[in-house]
């Protein structure tokens, strides 16, 4: 394959969901500048719910977003730096802010059937000159046909890249497949890009699937920090796209290195597929709903699993997690 | 008997439509006319059906009839109110705003109703569906020990999030959290809003967060009190809403949540973010309404 994918690396925005949004801007000026060296060409950096994702309902940053933000910008020489947009949860005041700090890529993520919520978002990240991304979450929830009407709403916009975002890892190769084919033959400009996470211990491969029919870009982070299972991990994803010969710009050993010398001493949870992560893959929940439903569980003796169930029998979409509580205290109210 | 304040509702869709059926169960205000831009608006038709005046060419429209009522019902979008609102004053009608707009100051009937009482207030706003929501058990806390942050979550069925609501998002965010500090009496806030798809669809949920300055058994009980009075009150006129568990208190943390089921007058029950707004209006304007025939007395 002669085209070049373009990695965006999500070790410093989709990683902060594992270390609960703790990473200092110490961790923050290491991890850029190696992720940097290393080759991507994106480095995304807010909290894990991106802009104005610092709350009681998604956890305190410890690092103010300006500091998370100018750290990983003044620390990135070659690699541009991104930041996740979440209408409903930050403005375009916090989009012309962080533009204002050097970020030159964002990222505007609806809910897989909503995406004309994001109409103002697309249009102010274009209209200030940024790389303007539509960011499809939980994609599985929706079939391939209506996904890309929701695609062509964001292309509308303006957005110049829509991914599929496969927010609880629970799309299987097949699924990645026709959702990436669709959108290649029939988004008029547009390119088209894949975010994995790794509860079925797919995410590589459904990276690979996604490359093969012929997205432009992927995301991966270092050991796959990232929420639930963590992400397509971007040492063992540069391995098989070597192996493959996908051409790409990141360098092997560096990714290796930092991955076990420097992400691995860092997790305060090991990024792995356990009964949880597994099971968030398995029900099709939210990845970044795994560290609640584990305190709650533990906190009203109930198995998370049993939670995560019944998130998603309620449809639950990514960024509720405040009903995480209410369904551990009702499954403890049965079990009495 | 005495003759009803007639009323004017510029918008015609799910807000304006769902606010026509509450008015016509007043029993001071008459919904006279109805407003909007596109002559084959399913509100309109509803409108005409249930003998409402009907113009179809918005406001400009309306001026040949501006006489013929004494309150208008805002229920278009921001940017159209900030347009409008001039217009109205100048006609010297009373003005109750159902968009993010907030041209007047916020009134939410459980907590600030004697706003009215000021001779110069013509044009009040009523902020967002979930500051009617929220707002109020803010200030029940603040009522009881001052309140240092608090976040609201809005999870509302995507059926019932209309296009003005999609698209103004960043409006609804920035006014609830406003009204936070001014009404519920934090000293910072958020607002996060999240729009549901499932089908069938849920009822809006609220869950407010509240970090108070200090804590102790005795305070707890006094916010709990509080609460329950609160909830009495909005329950006098939103009949749908009611707390979802018992609220959680934990140090200086309290965490409540809200359900709001809809009285189904437009949207099915499932939209009881509509209801608390357009009931919160219709409340408002009565006050207007009682207020008007006493000073023609």
């Amino acid at each position: 394959m002669t085209k070049k994918i373009i990695i965006n690396d999500v070790t410093l925005r989709d990683g902060m969901h594992a270390i609960s949004h703790q990473y200092s801007v110490g961790q923050i000026a290491q991890l850029t500048k190696v992720l940097d060296e290393s080759g991507v060409d994106i480095i995304e950096a807010t909290h894990g719910d991106g802009l104005g994702g610092s709350s009681i309902q998604y956890g305190f940053s410890k690092e103010t977003e300006d500091d998370i933000i100018r750290t990983a910008v003044e620390n990135s020489n070659n690699a541009k730096v991104g930041v996740l947009l979440v209408p409903g949860i930050g403005t375009i005041d916090h989009l012309k802010n962080a533009n204002q700090l050097g970020a030159q890529t964002v990222r505007v993520a609806t809910h897989c059937s909503e995406a004309d919520v994001s109409k103002q978002h697309i249009q102010a990240g274009v209209k200030l000159g940024m790389d303007t991304v539509g960011f499809l979450m939980m994609s599985h929830r929706t079939s391939p046909e209506n996904l890309l009407e929701e695609a062509k709403k964001m292309e509308s916009y303006g957005a110049q890249t829509i991914y599929v975002v496969d927010s609880a890892g629970a799309l299987t190769m097949e699924g990645v497949r026709r959702r990436i084919r669709l959108f290649k033959e029939n988004l008029t400009s547009a390119k088209v890009g894949f975010h994995a996470h790794n509860n079925l211990s797919l995410g590589v491969a459904n990276s690979i699937v996604a490359i093969e029919e012929g997205a432009d870009r992927i995301d991966a982070s270092l050991a796959g920090m990232g929420a639930g299972a963590g992400n397509a991990s971007l040492e063992q994803l540069v391995a098989v796209m070597n192996k493959l010969d996908i051409q790409h710009s990141v360098d092997l050993y560096k990714t290796m290195d930092a991955a076990d010398y420097l992400m691995k001493p860092m997790m305060k949870r090991p990024v792995q597929i356990d009964r949880l992560s597994l099971m968030l893959g398995y029900t099709g929940v939210y990845s970044s709903f795994l560290l609640f439903a584990e305190r709650a569980g533990e906190e009203y003796g109930v198995d998370a699993r049993d939670i995560l169930v019944k998130l998603a029998e309620m449809n639950a979409v990514g960024g509720q997690e405040d009903w995480i509580i209410g369904v551990a205290q009702e499954l403890a109210k049965q079990k009495v | 008997m005495v003759e009803k304040i007639k009323c004017t509702i510029v918008g015609s869709g799910n807000i304006g439509t769902d606010l026509m059926y509450k008015l016509l169960r007043s029993e001071v205000l008459e919904p006279a006319i109805m407003v909007g831009i596109d002559p084959a608006s399913s509100g309109l038709a509803l409108a005409k059906k249930q003998g409402l005046k009907i113009i179809d060419n918005g406001v400009e429209g309306l001026a040949e009839f501006k006489n013929d009522s004494a309150i208008i019902f805002e229920a278009t979008s921001a940017n159209a109110h900030i347009k409008n609102a001039p217009i109205f004053k100048e006609w010297g009608k009373k003005v109750v705003d159902l968009t993010p707009a907030a041209v007047g100051p916020f009134l939410i009937p459980a907590v600030n109703l004697e706003l009215l009482e000021s001779a110069n207030v013509d044009n009040v706003n009523m902020v967002t569906c979930g500051g009617q929501a929220t707002v109020p058990i803010v200030r029940a806390i603040s009522n009881v020990i001052p309140v240092e942050y608090a976040e609201i979550v809005s999870s509302v069925s995507g059926k019932s999030a209309g296009p003005g609501t999609r698209q103004n998002i960043d409006e609804f965010t920035e006014t609830t959290a406003h009204a936070l500090r001014e009404i519920g009496r934090a000293k910072q806030s958020k607002t996060i809003i999240i729009l549901n798809p499932a089908d069938p669809p849920i009822l809006m949920r609220n869950t407010v967060y509240v970090k108070i300055s200090e804590y102790s058994e005795k305070i707890y009980s006094e916010i709990g009190e509080s609460l329950n009075n609160m909830v009495e009150i909005l329950q006098s006129y939103v009949p749908g809403y009611r707390l979802k568990s018992q609220p959680v208190m934990k140090k200086n943390l309290i965490t409540i949540q809200i359900e709001v089921e809809g009285m189904g007058d437009f949207l099915p029950k499932y939209a009881g973010n509509l209801d608390i707004i357009t009931a919160a209006a219709v409340k408002t304007a009565e006050m207007m309404a009682q207020q008007m025939s006493m000073e023609e007395c």
